[in-house]
């Protein structure tokens, strides 16, 4: 019999006066009864609305049955046949757009919480290890494929071909892989122990990551496919950060979220015993309204900031960022400024900043993205006291690959042009997925789409062979 | 992990490394530099690559124990391995169409200047190698300079060898002199390159320096290293680090370079106070 109930079961989470201080995991998981009590609200429906909502394709009602039954670990193995990182999709998929945004319980109640499941289970495993099937590492097939970036994209292609018995060897820039998983998002949200379980598991499975290896750099595309590699999945990411070109972004103590986040995240800056510095603040306004700006402003709040502000030039209504990260923002305490944009940022005599200007917005009407369009409020400036500005106003992909690998076209944006069907780029064999192609969304989709051209380089190379 | 092939100590407080890389070192350019990272503790810090042997598969840094990251460096021996080394970063140096150039290296900068003067007298370019020093006894690579360029002038800030003052004042005279110099390359200070910069604009000299912001990754994803070129932010990592000097921003260098000065500081204390040991 199915549980009725029309909420999720709640989670436990660090009490918010608490964590907004410390950078351990905000959210803690459901227990075995919480998971077991959780999972019994599935339906298990004939259609599967939720399957066709999940990138990846995870088989959710099949895992959630198992979960429901306490059969935990083949919960977590049904769902590693489809996703190669389940402990990170469960955390920070956007679950609400995909998967559960499609749950016929969602219609008169909150939908299941398929997220939080995929997290139980994926961590079940990890606390269980011993009981977890060791992967055989493949017979190989003798073919060589290369992946260019170690985050969710190409850490899902290579997870997928080397399944496949291919020699996948991941080429990172980085000292470490993960990508925005290890230097983005930050351990309150993702603990980095957990990245590096997920890869450690690719490892296993045969694939092969050199770091420090920058691809346009040290060695080119076309280098790469003359060693050997039959064909090469470009997941490289859209890292480059944009500033708004408004006065004073040159002071001394103005960071792109990418730099603040990666200080913190990747070099651990936040910890006494690691040698990378970062600002210790008092007053901090982050401009911008995606994931990344709750990220960067909660990351200053637990670096002990007194103020924390998010500006933002439109309303609570249009923030790109999920409902559940604005929300535990808020209850940490950051200060929203909503309707705001910045004019110039204001420095003191020893080039310091001390002072960020804005002038207020008002919604005027929709532009082609369907939000309505902030209009300026003449004559409505003013200044809010800070000692640091974090621009989070979005990124784009690195020319680097584009610029060293002839043949490979990208569009005015930047993005990598590629075929929908195959995720091919315009060179025969090159393939790429992720921000690379569609400039900054989210992980999940980047790791459907290593998935994707997983699929499609096996297809290459054996109708080649 | 790369291997120190081997250690050589310049002077007192200026290193030489040789370091096994075989990938970079393949590709390494005058110009371009390297990032390390000493150990899992350790912060990313960027080094110009000195020189590069692509047939041993090795490349040499040359750097000045001035904080906690490069005093561990310093630390270790021929044989120890440093944990990270990525490169080769930025864009080579690129030469125009010169006949005559006026290399200028100050202090540990002269490491850098080294193997821009080599590369242009290979090119049969008339080089003068102008190096700066405080004193005679911090003098790094007197005969490496002095075998690649036509006329090497050393000079000390107190005149304890070689001409007797800045380099700025030698070069000065070596212009109103007669010397036509195509170009000038200044790699050193900030405050050097700023004044050598000032030297040669009356003149309308081209020159170019080798700028050193702060960085992190080294490869355009954070702009921590943005400099103002011209009126423009541009990222030092990607699109440097050699600029016209004439259009550099240099005060605005000065100052972000001083951003984390105390917390340097507080990080050799404990490195010094042996709370940790490399």
């Amino acid at each position: 019999m199915p549980n009725m109930q029309m909420t999720k079961t709640p989670v436990t989470e660090q009490d918010p006066k608490v964590r907004a201080r410390n950078f351990k995991e905000v959210c803690l998981g459901y227990t075995e009864e919480e998971a077991k009590f959780e999972a019994q609200r599935c339906l298990n429906c004939k259609h599967r609305p939720c399957v066709s909502g999940c990138p990846v394709g995870v088989r959710i009602p099949d895992f959630i049955a198992k979960v429901a039954a306490g059969e935990f670990m083949e919960a977590y193995n049904i769902i590693k046949s489809t996703n190669s990182l389940p402990a990170i999709s469960g955390r920070v998929c956007p679950q609400e757009n995909q998967c559960e945004g499609k749950c016929v319980r969602g219609i008169k109640g909150e939908p299941v919480a398929i997220g939080r499941l995929e997290r139980f289970c994926a961590d079940y495993a990890m606390n269980h290890a011993d009981e977890v099937e060791k992967v055989e590492k493949p017979q190989s097939n003798g073919h060589k494929v290369a992946v260019v970036g170690a985050g969710p994209s190409g850490l899902t292609c290579a997870g997928d071909l080397a399944k496949q018995g291919y020699d996948v060897t991941i080429f990172e820039a980085f000292h470490t892989a993960g990508g925005v998983l290890m230097y983005g998002i930050p351990e309150f949200r993702l603990p980095k122990a957990i990245v590096q379980k997920e890869i450690d598991n690719l490892k296993d499975l045969g694939v092969n990551v050199m770091t420090n290896m920058v691809i346009g750099k040290v060695l080119s595309i076309d280098e790469l496919m003359k060693d050997g590699f039959e064909a090469v999945f470009v997941g490289s990411g859209a890292g480059l950060p944009r500033f708004m070109g408004i006065d004073g972004e040159a002071l001394v103590g103005v960071y792109s979220a990418n730099e603040y986040l990666t200080r913190i995240n990747l070099m651990k800056a936040y910890l006494e015993d690691y040698e990378t510095p970062i600002k210790k603040s008092k007053s901090v306004a982050v401009v911008g309204g995606g994931n990344v700006a709750m990220d960067a402003a909660r990351s200053a709040m637990r670096l002990g900031a007194e103020h924390v502000y998010i500006v933002y030039r439109r309303s609570m209504d249009e923030l790109p960022a999920r409902k559940e990260e604005v929300h535990h923002a808020m209850e940490e305490g950051i200060e929203f400024m909503l309707l705001n944009n910045p004019t110039k940022i204001i420095g003191d005599e020893n080039g310091n900043v001390c002072g960020i200007e804005c002038i207020k917005m008002e919604l005027g009407e929709p532009d082609e993205s369907g939000r309505r369009r902030p209009v300026e409020i003449a004559g409505s400036e003013f200044v809010i006291d800070v000692d640091t500005v974090i621009m989070s106003i979005g990124t784009s992909p690195n020319p680097l690959i584009r610029s060293t690998t002839p043949g490979v076209e990208a569009n005015k944006r930047g993005c990598l042009i590629v075929n929908e069907e195959t995720n091919q780029t315009t060179k025969e064999g090159v393939y790429a997925g992720g921000d690379a192609v569609t400039g900054a969304a989210t992980v999940i989709l980047a790791m459907g789409a290593g998935k994707k051209a997983a699929a499609s380089i096996d297809e290459y190379i054996k109708g080649k062979n | 992990m790369y291997k120190i092939l081997k250690k050589k100590q310049l002077n007192d407080s200026i290193t030489l490394m040789e370091i096994d890389a075989p990938f970079i070192a393949k590709k390494a350019l005058a110009g371009q530099f390297i990032i390390y990272r000493v150990d899992e503790h350790g912060e990313r810090i960027p080094l110009t690559i000195a020189d590069y042997d692509r047939e041993k598969g090795s490349i040499t840094i040359i750097f000045q124990t001035i904080g906690a990251s490069t005093k561990e460096l310093a630390m270790l021996n021929e044989g120890d391995s440093i944990l990270d080394v990525v490169g080769p970063l930025g864009v080579a140096t690129e030469y125009g169409d010169v006949k005559r150039v006026a290399v200028v290296g100050g202090g540990v900068g002269c490491a850098i200047a080294y193997p821009q003067a080599k590369a242009l007298h290979k090119m049969g370019v008339e080089v003068d190698l102008i190096a700066g020093f405080r004193s005679k006894d911090i003098v790094i690579l007197e005969d490496e300079m002095a075998a690649v360029s036509t006329h090497f002038h050393l000079c000390t800030d107190d005149g304890s060898a070689g001409y007797h003052g800045f380099v700025t004042n030698k070069l000065k005279e070596l212009i109103d002199g007669g010397a036509k110099f195509d170009e000038v390359i200044a790699i050193g200070p900030v405050p050097m390159m700023k004044f050598v910069c000032k030297t040669t604009e009356p003149y309308g000299i081209k020159t170019i320096v080798s700028l050193n912001p702060i960085m992190v990754d080294g490869t355009g994803m954070c702009g921590g290293c943005r400099v103002t070129v011209d009126g423009k932010i541009r990222y030092a990592c990607v699109d440097g680090p050699d600029f016209d000097g004439h259009k550099v921003d240099f005060d605005e260098l000065m100052r972000r370079n001083s951003t984390y000065k105390e917390q340097e500081k507080a990080h050799l204390c404990r490195l010094t106070g042996g709370v940790r040991n490399a």
